[in-house]
């Protein structure tokens, strides 16, 4: 048993870390880039998709990681897709990524990113009115007003959960739920790992009372408790990826969620009024947290899941 | 990212599995809780018999990955807990082994690991807990023994053990001595002269630990390990001695717990209750990444040769509060019947009450977590 990372893990964590940190702090792409931008210049998905980026991706091999060689694919595991995509929750990286890195390989020029593909899920669709493949039915679809400014949704009828318009890219076959679910749960932790970072950090920074916020306990021991949710929900994460149980992959899904919305809210309060504001990236990290837990597999499901196996 | 066993782990459960079937049966009765001089021959007994089997050198020995084996093996095989010899075991003799002479590791550790030697531990004092380096109890020099002076309090197992590790004040707190500066190791027999053992009772009704009363021990200045005055440093050697692996028996059995918890609820109706059903999928989801927890803990001692890291600290504070949760939520199935501590769960629960206290309390790992691990100013 060697429950780490390999080397050449390290090395393609390190390599998705890097092209999309570049690529999502470069000008003019100022989404989820970690940077505040100028009050009311903040991102939206009124900007549309960025295709560019896309594309970048998809010759980086993102979309096509899981892809075997033979069909031009990278041929690494669901643990290096669990890495990358937790990368792309760490920056929040907008589009309907997961919906496109299932369908890499089915729908043609998904893997290159020529191919911006979408899935139902559940009720929700991400991303509907951009992406060029749409994959179950989402006849009757009505926009909402997406609470994620970086991730526009549709709704469609039926009910949460009753497996209308199942796909890959959501809640899997009937042998429980897809390997998209487990991709959801990572960016969920890449997200719970970032915001622990920014609370950390600022509290470093910020003073009051003539010190470091971060000497307060108070803001110590919320700092401390986001750290453990981040990395409880990592052992989940990476053990589902490795085994693909179907339990575990649930379970994993619902640590992750949480670890992502409480630790967006911890460091939110961390914050303080700067953690309030559009331009914090705090809210980013939180309203997100919020479309994924609806996404893939919600946790109502995960824990009866995990209930009716006991 | 590799969760299966080499072949040579492999061999090593199965060889592990195979001796439990045929040693366990064989087990004499349990004592009864308060029955102390049996609790402890049971316990010591079972050592002996881990050790005639080549098993009782696992925790010295045995590589992080063969311990967490052996101790998941032991679980679900119901073999006893470790029990008494837990300090004997898992702390004082891990730190002879490591700072004690050649004549001191001889003289202490074979009898621990033959079971013929019981320890306990005597850090804590009415006025030094949290603040375990604040300690008093006073030992001053006279010829080649040390006298000491004071009181020790929640010492576990003090009244059947046959050694103390016992931390005292060799060199008063001052200016330009803090308060880390001036602490000894010593061995203490408890059959001294001068000791007394108060018993005390814990909320679950056993007297787990005691007072422990000082007046003028004389302890031989051989047994001292490490120099006069570092014996804060000897003690933290081998605090995170366990590398990963103290809970992993615990885990084990929180998950059988959940089981039986399950199957309760389906007998009596409570499971048609959805909050339950949820209460109970979602504590699945926590032991499980639990588990999976210690094997990334345990992999990474593995790699950097047995150094400890401080996820030790992670790790209890997510366990504490999920196998205190595990009991409310054993309690919430029980309904009345948890008001009965004839049931097991309700004394369980009452136990699991000292998890967040004992071995650091939770507010205290938490300050660990935020100054050792996340790097923020010492907290105030
Ligand atoms: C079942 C059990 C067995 C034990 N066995 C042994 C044993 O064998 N040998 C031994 O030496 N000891 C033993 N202990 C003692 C144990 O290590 C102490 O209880 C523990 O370290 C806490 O010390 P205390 O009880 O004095 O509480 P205190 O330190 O007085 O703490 C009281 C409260 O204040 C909080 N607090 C204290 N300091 C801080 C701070 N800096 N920041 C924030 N909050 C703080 C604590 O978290 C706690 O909530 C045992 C305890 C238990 C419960």
């Amino acid at each position: 048993m060697d429950f780490q990372l390999t080397d050449d893990q390290r090395a393609l964590r390190a390599g998705v870390r890097e092209l999309l940190e570049r690529r999502l702090s470069a000008p003019g792409s100022s989404r989820g880039s970690g940077r505040a931008g100028p009050p009311g210049s903040a991102p939206g998905a009124e900007d549309g998709l960025d295709r560019g980026l896309w594309r970048q991706l998809g010759e980086a091999g993102f979309f096509s990681l899981m892809l075997p060689e033979e069909r031009g694919g990278v041929g690494l595991g669901l643990p290096e897709a669990v890495l990358a995509f937790e990368e792309a929750g760490r920056v929040l990286l907008p589009g309907p990524a997961v919906a496109s890195f299932l369908a890499a390989g089915e729908v043609a020029g998904a893997a290159a990113g020529e191919t911006v593909v979408t899935a139902v899920d559940g009720t929700l669709v991400p991303w509907l009115a951009e992406a060029d493949v749409v994959l179950g039915d989402a006849s009757g679809a009505v926009p909402l007003r997406s609470v994620d400014p970086l991730t526009p949704l549709h709704r469609v009828p039926g009910t949460p959960g009753a497996g209308r318009g199942v796909t890959e890219a959501g809640r899997g076959g009937p042998g429980g739920p897809g390997p998209g679910v487990l991709l959801y749960a990572a960016e969920q932790l890449g997200s719970a790992a970032r915001t622990c970072e920014a609370a950390v950090q600022y509290a470093r920074d910020r003073e009051q009372f003539g010190r470091p916020i971060g000497a307060f306990q108070a803001v110590q021991h919320l700092c401390a408790q986001m750290l453990v949710r981040a990395e409880v929900a990592r052992a989940a994460v990476y053990a589902a990826a490795v085994t693909r149980d179907p339990l575990e992959v649930a379970g994993a899904k619902l640590l992750a969620d949480d670890a992502a919305v409480r630790n967006a809210r911890d460091c939110l309060q961390v914050h303080g009024g700067m953690g309030f504001t559009w331009e914090a990236q705090v809210h980013l990290h939180l309203k997100r947290a919020w479309v994924r837990a609806q996404l893939g597999q919600v946790a109502e499901e995960a824990e009866e899941a995990l209930a009716s196996a006991l | 990212m590799d969760l299966t066993y080499t072949e040579e782990e492999e061999a090593f459960r199965a060889g592990l599995r195979e001796w439990l079937a045929a040693a366990l049966p064989k087990l004499p009765a349990k004592p009864s809780p308060q029955d102390w001089p049996g609790r402890r021959a049971y316990d010591t007994a079972w050592q002996r018999t881990l050790y005639d089997a080549g098993y009782g050198h696992v925790h010295w020995d045995a590589s992080p990955t063969q311990r967490l084996i052996f101790l998941e093996e032991t679980e679900k095989a119901g073999a006893p807990y470790v029990g008494a010899n837990f300090v004997g075991l898992l702390h004082a003799g891990p730190t002879i082994a490591s700072e004690g002479t050649p004549e001191q590791r001889a003289r202490w550790l074979p009898p621990v690991l033959r079971g013929d030697e019981v320890w306990c531990q005597g850090f804590s004092e009415p006025d030094a807990g949290s603040d375990l380096a604040s300690l008093r109890t006073r030992a001053w020099r006279d010829g080649d023994h040390y006298v000491v002076s004071g009181s020790k309090i929640w010492t576990s197992h003090a009244e059947v053990a046959d050694w103390c590790e016992l931390l005292v004040r060799t060199t008063p707190v001052s200016e330009a001595v803090p308060k880390h500066r001036g602490i000894t190791w010593l061995a203490m027999p408890m059959d001294a002269p001068g000791i007394t053992v108060r018993p005390l009772r814990t909320l679950a009704g056993s007297t787990e630990f005691a007072e422990v009363f000082l007046d003028e021990v004389r302890v031989p200045a051989v047994n001292r390990v490490g120099d006069e005055n570092d014996g804060w440093r000897v003690t933290m050697v081998t605090l995170s001695y366990e590398r990963g692996t103290a809970f992993v028996g615990e885990v084990v059995a929180c998950r059988r717990v959940l089981g039986e918890i399950a199957r309760e609820a389906r007998g009596n109706g409570l499971w048609d209750d959805p909050a339950l059903r949820r209460r109970l999928g979602r504590l699945a989801a926590e032991f499980s990444a639990l588990w999976r927890l210690t094997q990334w803990n345990v992999s990474e001692a593995q790699r950097s040769g047995g150094v400890p890291g401080v996820g030790g600290s992670v790790f209890k504070l997510r366990y504490s509060h999920a196998r205190q949760e595990l009991y409310e939520a054993a309690a919430q199935v029980l309904g009345a019947g948890a008001l009965d501590l004839g049931h097991e769960w309700s004394l369980d629960r009452l136990s699991s009450l000292s998890y967040t206290i004992a071995a650091g309390t939770s507010q205290i790992q938490r300050s660990i977590v935020a100054e050792r691990i996340l790097g923020l100013p010492k907290g105030r």
